[in-house]
């Protein structure tokens, strides 16, 4: 038989349902893979072997009972730790939440354990998702496993770096700013932001409120169809949930899959190409706008003037919200309590040395970032502004989606730079997210899927964004061109990576 | 354009309840200008006629039926507090000597 750990998702869930392969075997061949390898890629945070094959061995017997289960049941799946998984530690790559067991499942977690999902464990990532390289974790990097000298991307480097290293087939990540898909772009791998509002906040530990949004990450696009499926719809725990049906993704990603786009307009976004883009990034890029032409596609150039504008308002925005959204990490109802070394030891000291100790330098460069721009003389010319240009995407979006279905650039500028590159350069690092920004100001899904490798031997992503509630159409289009080009590579884009063990 | 200094990063920390080392406040100055001169770009595009949007999706007030659930154990939400007495979060005294 063939080494588990390779197959995709569906290819398990099928092995699964034909009985071919029991859910323990797959969990505990999964588990071997994470003993092999962590080492090496340290994706994960909290490896929940017995609870994953206690899920399993229950999976297994509700199948020989006859019962009907879920399509993925039995699958297992890694979750990123900014989301809380009940009687498993949830630290958000901080320290201030170390040893903290929430005592309650996110609304995406309570579906997976519903479905039979086992959970591997919790993925490593930047600090309450602060980040594009993992680097900002309290706990440690996490290693590309292209290159184990290399970032995964941020803030879910954990959950990317997991499922391409086959530690796991599925993952869930969570994007404010393109956290599922410069990883996946990084890593060789496929990442899903979908629309504002399509699968449940309640349970992520809150970044930016309106940036944030979960969703999969996996090695094919038909996988993420299956997963977003799965974790998406209403919930009612959620205010800014949307009531609406989920449309049929993974009918979408079948459709896709066959490879014919006629009819389909693709928008390219001059904005998100040209300078500081990679050369081997912008060649695949348009090798991978061919493809789409050659599928039936037609190739419009739109304009979005305001998207140079969008990394500048997401970085008010963001620091913003979440300077709010930190405030309840004080020290007095979970995680850390840190009393001040010396003088009177009242709530308000203990709160500001909890919170010095508790949270690292990039937390505290955004929270004060952020509570300069909200504070008295400076709201109006920072915060206010940022939400006029958030309106300015916004129109941009709607007349580019007059003209086209969907949308495309490159999912990130460069490939996967080397630890530590950047780490003093803020600025530097924040570039890293130009790309695929402006799809959480607007609220609008985004994909990324491999489209091969640059000069450098590193994947590079192709990003897709559709307007917001039409998820689908990221992947058919998505599952079109992952089609063609491994028909070019005879095989995923994974099959060239490296072997680590 | 424009300049924070060291006394504005220790204002803002104050505020935002985050106990800085001298060394953290002197690094922070330098990062948070650079950050600051960068991000203020948004306003020459900012013009008084474009409406603030604060969030993705139109949104109004969203209700739902008002039935009562059970709440979360206290002993599972306690267990992890930094401190727990009596079935409640024990916190430090409130009020400094004035």
């Amino acid at each position: 038989m063939t080494d588990v750990t390779r197959l995709s998702a569906a290819e398990l869930a099928e092995a699964l349902r034909k009985r071919e392969l029991s859910s323990v075997d797959a969990t505990r061949a999964h588990l071997d893979r994470i003993a092999a390898v962590e080492e090496s890629v340290h994706a994960f945070l909290h490896v929940s072997g017995d609870d994953a094959l206690a899920t399993a061995q229950d999976v297994d017997a509700r199948r020989a009972a006859g019962e009907e289960v879920h399509p993925l049941a039995g699958v297992p799946i890694a979750v990123k730790d900014v989301i809380v998984t009940k009687g498993m530690p949830s630290t958000a790559g901080s320290k201030i939440l170390e040893g903290w067991i929430p005592p309650y499942d996110a609304t995406l977690v309570e579906r997976i354990r519903a479905a039979g999902l086992p959970i591997l464990g919790k993925t490593n990532m930047d600090e309450f998702a602060m980040g594009s390289s993992t680097e900002h974790s309290a706990y440690g990097n996490t290693h590309n496993p292209w290159d184990l000298d290399r970032i995964p991307g941020g803030s879910g480097g954990g959950s990317a770096a997991a499922v391409a290293a086959y530690e796991a087939p599925l993952a869930i990540g969570t994007d404010t700013g393109g956290s599922i898909r410069q990883p996946g772009a990084v890593t060789g791998t496929v990442g899903v932001k979908p629309t504002y509002g399509s699968v449940s906040r309640y349970g992520l530990i809150a970044l930016a409120s309106s940036l944030d949004q979960a969703g999969p990450v996996t090695r094919t696009v038909l996988d993420s169809a299956l997963l977003h499926e799965l974790i998406g719809g209403h919930d009612p725990r959620d205010s800014t949930s949307i009531a609406d049906p989920l449309p049929n993704l993974v009918e979408s990603a079948r459709r896709g899959a066959t490879g014919d786009l006629s009819g389909v307009r693709v928008g390219v976004v001059t904005e998100l190409q040209g300078e500081g883009y990679q050369p081997g990034v912008l060649a695949r890029f348009q090798e991978s706008l061919a493809l789409l032409e050659k599928a039936g596609a037609e190739l419009v150039e739109v304009s979005c003037p305001h998207f140079p504008y969008a990394l500048a308002a997401y970085y008010l925005i963001l620091p913003a919200e979440a300077s709010s959204n930190l405030a309840k990490f004080d020290g007095m109802r979970f995680g850390l309590r840190v009393e001040p070394e010396d003088g009177p030891v009242t709530a308000e000291r203990v709160m500001a040395a909890t919170r010095g100790a508790g949270f690292g330098d990039e937390v505290k460069r955004r929270i004060i970032l952020g509570t300069y721009a909200l504070s008295a003389g400076y709201y109006d010319a920072y915060y206010g502004s940022a939400q006029k240009v958030r309106t300015l995407i916004q129109r941009d979006f709607a007349g580019a989606f007059a003209q086209a279905d969907v949308l495309v650039s490159p999912t990130a500028p460069t490939t996967a730079f080397k630890l530590g590159e950047k780490l003093d350069d803020p600025l530097a690092m924040y570039l890293n997210d130009v790309a695929t920004i402006p799809a959480n100001l607007a609220g609008v899904p985004g994909m990324s899927v491999p489209n091969g490798l640059s000069d450098d031997g590193l994947p590079v992503g192709f990003q897709i964004l559709a307007p917001a509630k039409a998820d689908d159409r990221l992947y058919r289009v998505g599952a079109a061109l992952e089609g063609a080009l491994q028909a070019q590579w005879g095989g995923p884009l994974l099959a060239q990576a490296p072997e680590l063990v | 354009m424009s300049t924070i200094s060291r006394d504005e990063v220790a204002r803002v920390a104050a505020l935002a309840r985050i106990d800085l080392r001298p060394e953290e406040v002197d690094r922070l100055a330098g990062e948070l200008d650079v950050i600051v001169e960068s991000i203020a770009k948004v306003n020459e595009v900012a013009t008084p006629d474009v409406p603030a949007t604060s969030h993705p999706l139109p949104l109004t007030n969203v209700f739902r039926e008002d039935v009562p659930e059970p709440a979360l154990p206290v002993a599972d939400v306690l267990a992890s507090a930094p401190a727990a007495e009596d079935g409640r979060f024990a916190v430090p005294q409130i009020l400094g000597e004035e």
